[in-house]
């Protein structure tokens, strides 16, 4: 099994597995932020550029470095392979330069936006942005778009990640959801406004990094951090009925799928069980679902044994 | 006179009809590659012959083909890029125009060098009335048996296709032209692969220029040795010239590689001068894509060597004072043109053709543009410039494919040559609204090609 180094950590990985994917062993600083590479999805990532790292040596065969920087998500990992991500400050300018071009035509909007609190954007945006903007032009705008009667399509906000695109294609047997013009002209779409029409289509919300698609049930009930996600499940004939139910009290606000610590997800979830269940006998609660210590969800303490409401 | 390899046949009447053509020597090359070589004896003539990639990137074609994976089962691809969409650029068009029969024979060639038995040629969008022309000429191949099956009773068959994008310059990158062949969005693949082990319907491919594969048929007649004679150094061979601008005579010229640059633009042969008597501003040699040169350095490199028409020599200095052949788009500016209009220009079309796949290039063009917009129309700041320096940094190399390169390059070269203009733009911003800069404040004196 081939070795690699990420600024200086050691690990073993499986032949074909990825730098970020090796370096989501190692854990960490370490892991390269992923804008549009998701794990479930097929044919994902390379795009955002923000997981761009530095290969110093390329394997233990041929110890050249690679002449620019890669994609980690992409790159496969060869034995003898060194990296630097945190550790290179080319990286990190490249990673602060692509920040900053995915933030020129962000809205900004986090005051009014559902993503906000469990936004890709604003993690990235946190760690590597620059407290003003560079930028002193009109901003993108798109008109908002109603994907059917549960998913609403907020454009504006789009990073262009493509993770929605997948999802539609691996799951519609016709290609109705895409990317329309180029350029940063460029419009996620569906065909002529067409609805996605399949069962799992409430799964490109997951998968949004950023505010633009968003949960119509869900739209402007609450900010997520004042709800307590939890880990709950039902029998369904659909999906695997795993979900986390966002409560407030013992109200049931929103359904989405069980996420991992870089947000994806594993086990997509039916839209019956994520638009249609929202009473509190719908689902058999099984506890306060962990959300990182980061987090500002994490912030009114859900996880505390009195408040969990079973 | 220069030797002309490619286009000697091109000024007789009808030479794009068969007829005429095989009456010149067409097909010689097929015959003889088909009859008496090996597809292997093929791919050493074009690796002797040096041959580099017309296309922009210069690689060397043998050892492209020699990388082509070539597993047992599996079809081979060869694709013809006639996406020429670079402003600047318009050779292949020409040679496409009055000799489809070269590209169609060096392609047979070619294809049986790889040992490919369907072969494409993706042609730009734009390009509609050519593709007629080149079904045209298929078909008139194909009756005379030169396409099709059991070519001239060797058993080797080949079907040759044309097929038009629909109008992105994105497309002559070769990954997205795969996709685009496919029928899919043309956004380029991230690479690897490589289209030699998995391109186009991820079987082994090689894309090469419509003039790369053209070249390839006197480099099958007269052998590669006698290819690699023309030329200086590593660039071996002819190399067709698109030149426009302010000069006397625009046109495509084929030129042997290793001419002088100052000979190239001042001689009647060739470009003629400076139009209107007017003096060198500065030059853009190989397409849009490459760094501009100014007007001393067009001429001269660095280290006062005369600059040639070659791949080493134009990229001599690197970024810093050179530039690159690239394909071959030779523009001109006389002393009444505006760089910053002109970076303008060039950054509006690398806007417009940015796939918007990935975010450096995506964003990145787009915030370029209006910036430069801003300079150009007087309401830019002295900040400006630097804020351009950093994001044609910013996205130069961080992307999947070479279109953020080449967008960042023309930016950055002009603010490294012509920074005292931008700055001139910032100070005068109702000036530069009436008039252009010029050569106002630049009292060095153009070399005089009369006394050279």
């Amino acid at each position: 099994m081939p070795k690699v180094k990420i600024d200086g950590f050691e690990v073993e990985v499986p032949e074909g597995t990825t730098i970020l994917q090796a370096a989501r062993q190692i854990g960490g600083d370490v892991v390269p932020p992923a804008m549009c590479y998701y794990s479930t999805l097929q044919g994902s990532g390379g795009k955002c550029r923000t997981c761009l790292v530095k290969v110093t040596k390329a394997s233990e065969r041929d110890p050249r470095p690679l002449p620019k920087l890669v994609a980690s998500c992409q790159q496969v990992v060869m034995d003898g392979m060194e990296v630097a991500n945190i550790s290179s400050e080319e990286v990190l300018n490249a990673r602060r330069g692509v920040v900053e071009f995915l933030l020129i035509n962000h809205p900004l909007d986090c005051p009014i936006c559902d993503q906000a609190g469990e936004c890709h954007l604003q993690d990235l945006a946190f760690e590597h942005g620059l407290a003003s903007t560079r930028y002193e032009f009109e901003r993108r705008t798109f008109e908002q778009i109603d994907i059917g009667p549960y998913i609403k399509l907020h454009m504006t906000r789009c990073i262009l990640c493509y993770r929605c695109v997948h999802v539609a294609n691996q799951l519609t047997d016709e290609r109705v959801h895409g990317v329309m013009y180029r350029g940063d002209h460029a419009e996620i779409s569906t065909y002529i406004e067409k609805a996605i029409e399949n069962d799992f289509s409430g799964n490109v919300i997951d998968v949004c990094p950023v505010g633009a698609l968003t949960d119509r049930t869900f739209r402007f009930k609450s900010r997520v951090w004042f709800l307590n996600p939890m880990n709950a499940h039902r029998d369904c004939d659909k999906c695997a009925g795993k979900a986390v139910v966002w409560m407030y009290g013992s109200e049931i606000y929103r359904v989405t799928a069980r996420k991992d610590a870089y947000g994806e997800v594993h086990d997509f979830i039916c839209n019956t069980c994520r638009f249609d269940k929202k009473e509190r006998t719908d689902w058999v609660i099984e506890g306060p679902a962990h959300i990182d210590r980061h987090s500002v969800i994490s912030q009114n303490h859900y996880e505390d044994e009195e408040k969990v409401v079973r | 006179m220069g030797r002309k390899i490619l286009l000697e046949h091109a000024h007789i009447p009808d030479i794009y009809t068969y007829e005429v053509y095989r009456r010149y020597g067409g097909y010689r090359a097929v015959e003889k590659a088909l009859k008496t070589m090996t597809p292997d004896e093929v791919v050493e003539e074009v690796k002797k012959s040096g041959l580099r990639g017309r296309g922009g990137a210069g690689f060397p074609t043998g050892m492209k083909w020699s990388f082509l994976a070539k597993p047992e089962g599996v079809p081979r691809y060869l694709l013809c890029n006639a996406d020429e969409s670079e402003p600047g650029t318009f050779k292949d068009r020409y040679l496409m125009q009055h000799l489809p029969h070269l590209l169609i024979e060096g392609m047979i060639v070619s294809s049986y060098a790889l040992g490919a038995h369907t072969s494409y040629i993706y042609i730009r969008g734009e390009y509609t009335w050519l593709l007629f022309h080149l079904e045209r000429a298929i078909a008139e191949a194909y009756a005379a048996g030169w396409l099709g099956k059991n070519i001239l009773g060797t058993g080797y068959h080949l079907d040759l296709y044309v097929s038009p994008g629909a109008g992105a310059y994105i497309c002559g990158e070769e990954t997205a032209l795969i996709e685009s062949l496919e029928g899919k969005r043309g956004n380029p693949r991230i690479k690897p692969p490589f289209p030699a082990v998995k391109g186009l319907w991820q079987c082994p491919t090689v894309v090469n220029n419509v003039e790369t594969l053209a070249a390839v048929v006197p480099i099958v007649n007269d052998g590669g040795d006698e290819y690699a004679k023309i030329g200086v150094g590593r660039s071996t061979g002819t190399k067709l010239i698109s030149a426009c601008g302010n000069i006397q005579r625009p046109g495509v010229y084929e030129v042997e590689l290793g001419l002088p640059v100052e000979e190239f633009l001042y001689s009647d042969e060739w470009c003629g001068g400076i139009k209107g008597g007017k003096r060198l501003k500065a030059c853009v040699p190989g397409g849009s894509s490459v760094p501009i040169l100014p007007y001393p350095l067009v001429t001269k490199t660095a280290s006062g060597e005369p600059r040639l028409l070659s791949y080493e020599s134009l990229a001599d200095g690197g970024f810093a004072t050179g530039s690159m052949l690239g394909s071959g788009g030779f523009i001109v500016y006389d002393e009444d043109q505006c760089i910053v209009r002109n970076t303008w220009n060039f950054t509006r079309f690398y806007r417009h053709e940015s796939c918007g796949q990935c975010s450096p290039c995506r964003e990145g063009t787009g915030w370029m543009e209006k910036v430069l917009w801003r300079l150009e129309n007087g309401q830019g700041k002295m900040s400006d410039i630097d804020l351009l320096v950093d994001i044609a940094q910013k996205i130069e190399g961080n992307t999947i494919c070479p279109l953020g390169d080449a967008a960042a390059w023309p930016v950055a070269s002009a603010i490294r040559h012509f920074r005292d203009e931008f700055e001139w733009h910032v100070r005068q911003p109702k000036l530069c609204l009436e008039r252009n800069y010029g050569l106002l404040e630049d009292k060095t004196p153009v070399a005089d090609w009369s006394t050279a």
